[in-house]
This record gives C-alpha cells, structure tokens and sequence, in this order.
C-alpha cells in the first residue's frame, strides 16, 4: 500500500520575512502507522504540516505523499488523500450548518447528491455527531466542534490524518472521548501536539522536531524514557510517567502514609 | 461592553426564531424574500406626506407575526433599539418645511410634521419586514435565495461568512474589550488605545481569513461554493407570493383609507 506513505526529504522552508523555519527535515511514516509531532513552541511543527498538503511549497527538498510528489499538478490528488484538522475548529468550520460544512468537500470532489449525502451521514456517525447536523456551527460546545471539523475531512475519505493540536482546549472528558474515537481510526495520523499523555495512548512513534530540525525519531517509549533528549527538545517526561508527585518528595513512613490516604480519598 | 454580549444574543434568538415551524416558516424563502422586496419598494416610494395610504401596509407585518407565533414585543424592542438612527434622520424635516398643510381644528399642521410621521412609519414597516424575513426564514436561507434569484455568487457569498463569523469576531472583541476594562480602573476607552485595539483585531482577522482559506482550500474549494439543492416551490409557495404581491400593488395603487372615507360620506 504504498499510496499511503508520507516521504519528506531534506526539507527546507524559510519565511518570506526570513524565519528559516524548517532546516533539512527528512522521516518516512508508512501506511497505518500512528506518529507525533512534538517540541517546543515554534519549533516548526506547524510549518511541517502545512507542507504535508501543500498549503507551503519547501524552499527546499521534497515532500511525496504515496506515490505522488508533492507539486502543482498533483495538489489536488494529495489534498485527497490528506486530511487536515485544523487547531480551531473555527476556522475549519465556515458553513452555516453542520452538515453543510461536512458537504462541502464532496460536494467539491464532484460527487452526486446521493453519495455526498451517504458520505456526510457516515461521517457524522463515525464521530457520533448526527444529532448535530443542522445545528450552526458557533451553538456548539469545544469538544462537539472539534468530532465536527473531524466529520468535515472523513467525508472526503482521506488515507491519511493530520491533527494540528487536537486535544487543546477540551475538558478532560472530551479529551479522553476524542482519545479513543481517534484510537479507533485506521488512516494513517500524524498528530502535532503537547499534550505528550495522548502521545503514549495513541502513538507508538515519535519525532521531536527542534529549531526546524529532527532531533529525535523513534518508539515513543524509547523516546520518552530519554531524559537527555526530552530537555533538549525542550519537553519532559508525560505526566503519569513521571512518579508519584507526593511519595517521590520524601520517603518518610509519614508521608508513603500521606499518599496512600490520598490515593483511599481518590 | 455588556451591549456587545447583548448583541450576540439578539442575533442567536433571530436563528432560534427560524427553527420553530408554522405555516410561514414552511414557505420557501425565494417567496418570502421576494415579496418582502416588494413590499419595501412599494412603502418606500409613496409620496413624502402620505400617513393614510400607508396604514394598510401594517397588515401584512402583523398577520405574518401572527401567522408565524412570533412574539410582537421582541420586534416592538427591536424598533426602539433601532429608532434613533431615523429619529435623526426625521427630525429636521419639522424646523425646515414649515408651510401649513393641513388643520386639525385650532391647529395647523405643517408639512414637515406630517412627513417626520410618515417617515418614522415608512421605517417601522420596512424594519419590520425585514426582520420578519429573517426570523422565519434563517439567514443562510435567505442568502441561498437570493443566489437562486439572481444576485451574484460573490455577494451572497460574503452575506454568509459575514454571518457566520460575525459571532467569532464579536467575541474576539468582547474579550479585548473586557482585558482593557480590568486594568483601566473605570476609564473610557482613550482614542489612541482604540486605534491599537482596532488594528489589532483587524491583523487577527486577516490572519483567521487566511486560515479558514487554508481550511477551504484543503477540502477541495475551487472558488465556488456547492450546496445540495432540495428546494422546491410548491403550490402554496406560489398562492402567497402572487396574493401578497397583488395585495401589496393594491395598497400602494389605491389609496384605501380616503377611499373609504369617500364612501362613508357619500353614503350618508
């Protein structure tokens, strides 16, 4: 299945303002597999992800989506192909409806009415929103706007997912909902975030992107348990990783007590 | 600041307003925007003093609220909340056209008098209307019909973004609105601190115009936005537009209430 894969090659991409954003970035994900995209702010993730659809063309280098290079002629294949979830739902959702919104890239592939309607349905479905569709897009709630942004890009059948920050800004219910929604999902994701507790439950590789460079590319286990890397890249370890905030201070017989009333109150 | 919060909830109840389901709201929207066109050119070109001719144009406001369950005071609220603008507007025409016009008993009446009220009631029903429209009708529907009558794609295209990223903005400002209040301690707003409030909203703007073009040109936009068409009009559709449409003609053609002053003196 090699339509599936995500090659970027020495990839290079420098702001008109000057930012070299991207300095020689180069991975290869393979069709099904789960990848994060972590660092620090302004590390270049987001400037990486709008190359994945060729919203940004590289200064340098090549980005191929399966078979395809990423280039002019092949833009609308590739768009295709990948799904992009934007970081505000606002901006992914512009249509007065749900289900316009959802319509909208069918309608735009040329599909008849019948599919599109079928497509956005099962899309709704897929990320239990139906009930949703003919409600505006503002009177919805963090957590149901974002299953809608996803609904919009499922519809179009992409092989691949790309998530700009999907968890930021939802309650940890909505988080964790949205967590196991996505661990049911087969496409190919490529997932940008901070939120490193989602990376160990959904992704088993991660690349640490820093200063426009790959410092790190491997298992997210190898990668999180690598002190020395994670302060490079200006990370830590994911919080339930990290030992037992109140046992960890001292290991008094008083406070392993502390703990274990606090973990009895829990 | 609480106006702006206000303002976003008056235009959620106008879409809450246009999923309730009467016989008025079932009219499909090409019927319902072309007769409020109608109607508007019709009250807006009788003559400047006419206050008589214009009374039986009231009907076709209240029966369709009535029709549609609406509640008049919402759109009583409405008009008082929207009537300084035209008070300003009228309120010249008293100081300016003083020639007498008419007596009522020992008073004269000038010329300027009588057209202040006919504009105040020309604005009342031509709002009205308007509102109307849209309460039963859902924005989205209207723009979509007017797309289906005629007007350009790249106008009723912006009425919808306007639309639905009018509560993103106001929101955006309420917020920056709402951070200056906590640390100017009671102070207005300084005119230079605007000027940077406004530019910064409009850079954040353009930047979530630029965004939300990324979105859409993700999901396959190619300058044109398709929608499925469902929309027919029925047989009821076309008894409306063409009874309200020859009832509105007649309203502006004869001048009912002299007519059936006339009748009434000629009778007795």
């Amino acid at each position: 299945m090699s339509h599936h894969i995500v090659e970027v090659k020495n990839l290079r991409f420098t702001y008109p303002d000057g930012t070299a954003a991207l300095q020689s970035i180069s991975f290869r994900i393979n069709h099904g597999e789960s990848v994060a995209l972590v660092g620090a702010n302004g590390a270049g993730k987001s400037t990486l992800l709008l190359h994945l659809n060729g919203y940004l063309s590289p200064s340098e280098g090549t980005v191929r989506i399966g078979d395809l290079p990423l280039n002019k002629d092949t833009l609308k294949d590739v768009r295709k192909t990948v799904g992009m979830v934007f970081q505000d739902s606002d901006d992914q959702l512009f249509m007065s409806k749900v289900y316009d919104d959802v319509a909208f890239g069918p309608l735009n592939l040329g599909l008849p009415s019948e599919e599109v309607n079928s497509r956005v349905i099962a899309a709704l479905k897929k990320v239990d929103v139906e009930h949703l569709k003919n409600r505006p897009p503002y009177k919805l709630s963090g957590g149901q706007k974002k299953r809608a942004a996803i609904a919009s890009v499922l519809s179009m059948n992409p092989s691949i997912l790309v998530m700009d920050e999907p968890t930021a800004g939802l309650d940890p219910r909505s988080r964790r909902q949205l967590i196991n929604l996505l661990h049911g999902f087969e496409h190919t994701k490529i997932i940008a975030t901070h939120d490193l507790d989602m990376v160990t439950d959904l992704c088993d590789r991660t690349i640490i992107i820093h200063d426009g460079k790959v410092l790190g590319d491997g298992s997210t286990s190898d990668i999180f348990s690598d002190m020395e890397l994670l302060n490079a890249g200006h990370l830590e370890r994911p919080l339930r990783m990290q030992s037992c905030p109140i046992c960890s201070k001292t290991t008094s017989k008083i406070n392993v007590n502390k703990c274990q009333t606090a973990e009895l109150q829990n | 600041m609480a106006n702006i919060e206000n303002g976003i909830c008056d235009i959620g109840c106008l879409d809450r307003m246009a999923d309730h389901n009467s016989i008025i709201h079932k009219l499909d929207a090409r019927s319902k925007v072309l007769t409020t066109i109608l109607f508007i050119i019709m009250v807006v070109s009788t003559n400047k003093y006419e206050i008589a001719g214009l009374v039986p144009f009231t009907l076709m406001p209240i029966i369709l609220i009535a029709l549609a369950d609406f509640p008049f005071s919402f759109f009583l609220h409405k008009l008082i909340l929207v009537s300084p603008f035209v008070l300003f507007v009228a309120i010249f025409n008293p100081f300016f056209d003083q020639a007498p016009l008419c007596k009522l008993g020992h008073f004269t009446i000038s010329g300027g008098w009588v057209s202040f009220l006919s504009i105040i009631l020309r604005f009342c029903l031509t709002v009205t209307a308007a509102l109307v429209l849209i309460a039963s009708t859902g924005f989205p529907q209207v723009c979509r019909a007017l797309e289906q009558l005629g007007v350009p794609k790249v106008f009723t295209i912006q009425l919808l973004f306007l639309y639905r990223y009018i509560f993103v903005l106001l929101e955006e400002g309420t917020r920056m609105i709402r951070s200056h209040n906590l640390r100017s301690f009671g102070r207005k707003i300084h005119l230079r601190v605007y000027k940077h409030l406004a530019g910064n909203l409009l850079l954040r703007t353009l930047d979530r115009a630029n965004r939300i073009h990324m979105a859409m040109l993700c999901r396959g936009f190619d300058g044109e936005i398709r929608s499925l068409n469902t929309d027919k009009f029925n047989r009821s559709d076309y008894i409306f537009t063409i009874t309200t449409c020859s009832l509105v003609v007649i309203f502006r053609l004869v001048n009912l209430p002299q007519f059936a002053g006339t009748l009434f003196i000629r009778l007795f």
